[in-house]
């Protein structure tokens, strides 16, 4: 199976300027346009191409990504360093995260801090159902991400067994630095390319998954490309839905 | 919402009022206001926003009057104790550590008491001390989560960031000393893994200092707060007896009265060299808890101090090179010491047969190791008696005929650490 | 913790009192230990805990080992304390497996030291050692419903085995 790399970086909202020359053209059309000396089709042009290129899907993504609101779930180690992340000396209210949501109707955000215990699972499967859309979740720590250092019959290994994650933490606990970090890589993917990670692999429109072949005269989903290489498909090799 | 039962008291002076006396009077004091009479049970589930871990409490209301509870625990369970079996004792370690996960210098200590108990091992002087300066440290970072925490519960948020502000410096001081903020895996069976750095007495010295200001600033804020007092005043009173015969240790138990501290009755590390005091309560409420809990803070400042400054010079790690890794300064020169350091990575220390109990006192109460060894390189059995634990069992206690929200208060007072709890 | 002369005393009275209660005694790295007939193991509790001149009226912790493939494979040790003294004292019930579909049972002591309640709990769930007596056992740490004594020596440990490149592609469809 192949990883694909790709690197966040490119899909930052606000278009950049490639080159420094763009920039300057930018500034200076910029400096006419206050200035009042641009007209006509330049005046247009410049007004299209600046104010117009914020669709009102990436204002949404921006706003979303900048006030996102954790749900409370602390479970063990890493729940105090999550608290320390919402302290003062690494705060995360500049980020617009220090609302933790007692309650899952109004959290934005799953961040798993700590081991899952076989018993917790289901609870947790419990409250992300209970989360309204969009929601995402961010698993901290080693042992959320893939059971950490227990390997054994009472912690579940990796919490994507029974959660779609979209970033995974490493530490042991993280730093309160690693753990925004994260979150901060969470908000470029929002803006960015929301499409990244599991809901390409598996054809979901927010974090609904669609089977691979939907009813006849149902909306056809978005694709999200190819199955990778080497999963199984549903009808021994068809192509997934055009 | 009826009026209060409690009269609004005109004297100034809250710590001269007795406020409403116990809660059971001041349900019986709603006179011609019929409680609802059927039993209503609340789930306060796993998840729930008293940031004290996934415990679940199972609770028969009758109005917001607590009639029946019960703790349903588990949702944390690692399974580190059957874990550990299947590790060296070096690797042991982590594991152990892992438990009660705000303490966890006294987890690793238990743990490495119990083995140093198994072997007959004496560790050296330096070592001691030093074990105490960071046990006294870690004293100190529980119950500033603990403050932290227990007055988030109560509705004092702005604890919550002083509490984490300082909290932050003493994990620094951790981080000087181990590199690690969190879970350092400081201690090893023999002493502790490494010395610590030149300048990491000044920033103690200088933290401690400015400690103790910062316990005067909170104490100046809660002590005589009316409405802290309101709130903590006769909630949660368990006499001392029954707490005896729960197994309650620790602040809990000395909030009550009774002066038992493991580091005065059976000094275990260098605890006898030092002078400090047991702080112990009166009644048993969650007032005498808080101030037996800050009043802790400052004596293990004064431990800390007295240890730095008793600190003795020599060696960290015990001689004996077949259990204790070897400095690594010493890999690049001894040839014993490279297969010794490699003999013990690999294959790991062989204790011999027996069973050991090492109880010391953790700041939820007393924290037990038992380690059974065979023989062989991993223990054949490691169980940790954790304090809280034994402590939640009192909650049922504290809490019968008292408020919802004095419960929530209760599971805050007994500073549960779920990660103790279930192991 | 009483010296192994004071402990030979212990065992030597309540050999008297209870018979055949004390199978053996030791003493290492300065602990004392009784070992206790399971049958007698509440009597014994009951004894240490109320004569006068014992007092261990205060138990710090109730656990189980599993000594496979040791007999008896079981013991149930009470660690017991005397806060007066600041005595030490381990009571270990050395309970044999009866094999098979039954479960190993021992008397409980709830009704001498409340504390012991959660602790049994956590003995049956995790060894499958019944308590008579006891006021609510049930399990405790894992789930309700589930099947096995997890601490017991020939439970797995469980767990997925770590994935390099020389097993990925063994271990069967990880990536899903």
């Amino acid at each position: 199976m192949e990883i694909k790399r790709e690197k966040l970086r490119e899909f930052t909202p606000l278009e950049q300027p490639r080159t420094a020359e763009e920039l300057r053209v930018r500034q200076l059309r910029a400096r006419e346009l206050l200035s009042g000396e641009l007209e006509g089709r330049d005046l247009e042009a410049h007004v299209e191409e600046r104010l117009l290129a914020t669709t009102l899907e990436k204002a949404l993504s921006w706003a979303r990504s900048n006030a996102m609101w954790p749900a409370t779930f602390g479970l063990a180690c890493c729940a105090i360093e999550m608290m320390a992340m919402v302290g003062s000396r690494y705060d995360t209210a500049r980020y617009g995260a220090e609302v933790f949501r007692a309650s899952p109707r109004q959290a934005d955000m799953l961040i798993l801090s700590g081991r899952v215990a076989l018993k917790m699972a289901p609870v947790i499967r419990r409250i992300y159902d209970q989360m309204l859309e969009p929601k995402w979740v961010l698993a901290m720590g080693a042992c959320s991400s893939s059971g950490g250092m227990f390997a054994n019959y009472a912690v579940v290994q990796g919490a994507d067994k029974f959660v779609p994650v979209d970033i995974h933490i490493p530490g042991c606990p993280p730093r309160p630095e690693a753990l925004m970090h994260g979150i901060l890589k969470l908000q470029r993917l929002i803006q960015g390319n929301p499409d990244l990670g599991w809901r390409q692999r598996y054809n979901a429109i927010g974090t609904e998954e669609w089977a691979r072949k939907p009813p006849a005269g149902s909306l056809t989903p978005p694709t999200g490309g190819e199955p990778a290489v080497g999963l199984p498909t549903t009808n021994g090799g068809e192509a997934s839905d055009a | 919402m009826t009026e209060s039962p409690v009269t609004s008291h005109q004297s100034s002076d809250p710590a001269a009022d007795v406020v409403g006396a116990s809660p059971v009077e001041r349900t019986d004091a709603l006179e011609g206001v019929e409680p609802e009479e059927e039993l209503f049970t609340v789930n306060m589930g796993p998840h729930h926003p008293a940031t004290h871990g996934v415990l679940r409490l199972v609770v028969s209301l009758q109005g917001e009057v607590v009639k029946d509870l019960r703790p349903i625990i588990g949702y944390l369970h690692t399974g580190i104790e059957k874990n550990c079996e299947d590790k060296s004792y070096w690797k042991a370690i982590p594991f152990v550590e892992r438990m009660d996960y705000l303490s966890y210098f006294f987890n690793m200590q238990a743990f490495c008491g119990a083995v140093e108990r198994l072997l007959d091992m004496e560790i050296p002087d330096r070592a001691k001390y030093l074990r105490v300066i960071h046990l006294e440290l870690n004293r100190i970072h529980s119950h500033l989560v603990w403050l932290a925490t227990t007055c988030i519960d109560l509705g004092a948020i702005s604890m919550f960031w002083y509490g984490f502000r300082d909290r932050d410096k003493v994990l620094d001081l951790f981080e000087m000393s181990s590199g690690q903020r969190m879970h350092t895996r400081y201690f090893q069976v023999g002493g502790v893994f490494e010395d610590i750095p030149r300048g990491f007495e000044e920033r103690v010295r200088s933290f401690c200092a400015e400690m103790s200001t910062r316990l005067d600033q909170y104490e100046a804020i809660l002590d005589r707060n009316e409405i802290f007092l309101r709130r903590t005043r006769n909630v949660g009173i368990v006499s001392r007896e029954r707490m005896l015969e729960l197994g309650v240790t620790g602040p809990l138990l000395r909030a009550t009265g009774e002066p038992w501290d493991l580091r005065k009755v059976s000094p275990y590390l260098a605890y006898g060299d030092f002078e400090f005091n047991i702080p112990i309560g009166t009644v048993g409420d969650g007032y005498d808890r808080y101030r037996v809990r800050l009043q802790e803070i400052r004596e293990s400042l004064r431990i800390v101090e007295q240890a730095l400054d008793g600190l003795p010079e020599g060696p960290y790690l015990a001689d004996d090179r077949k259990i204790v890794l070897p400095p690594r300064d010493e890999l690049a020169t001894s040839m014993e010491a490279l297969i010794h350091h490699f003999k013990l990575v690999t294959e790991g220390y062989r204790v011999p047969p027996g069973e050991a109990y090492h109880a010391i006192e953790s700041p939820r109460g007393e924290l037990g190791c038992f380690v059974v060894a065979d023989g062989s390189a991993k223990p054949a059995r490691v169980h940790i008696r954790d304090p809280s634990f034994v402590n939640l069992q009192s909650l049922r206690d504290m809490s019968l005929d008292g408020y919802v929200a004095d419960l929530v208060q209760n599971v805050a007072m007994l500073d549960p650490i779920l990660g103790g709890v279930d192991r | 913790m009483p010296d192994a002369p004071g402990l030979e005393l212990i065992a030597q009275e309540l050999n008297r009192r209870f018979e055949g209660s004390v199978l053996g005694t030791y003493y290492e790295h300065e602990q004392s230990a009784l070992v206790v007939n399971p049958e007698h193991v509440v009597d014994v509790l009951g004894w240490l805990r109320d004569t006068p001149g014992q007092e261990y009226r205060f138990l710090s912790s109730v656990h189980g080992a599993d000594y496979l493939p040791a007999e008896p494979r079981f013991g149930v040790h009470y660690e017991l304390l005397c806060m007066a003294r600041v005595e030490r004292l381990r009571v270990k019930a050395a309970l044999a497996d009866p094999g098979g579909e039954e479960l190993p049972e021992l008397g409980s002591c709830t009704h001498l030291f409340p504390t012991a309640n959660f602790q049994e709990r956590e003995v049956y769930d995790f060894f499958g050692i019944v308590f008579r007596g006891h006021p609510d056992l049930r399990r405790i740490q894992m789930p309700e419903d589930y099947v096995g004594w997890p601490q017991r020596r020939d439970f797995p440990m469980g767990g997925e085995p770590v994935l390099f490149t020389h097993n990925e592609v063994e271990t069967p469809a990880w990536w899903e």
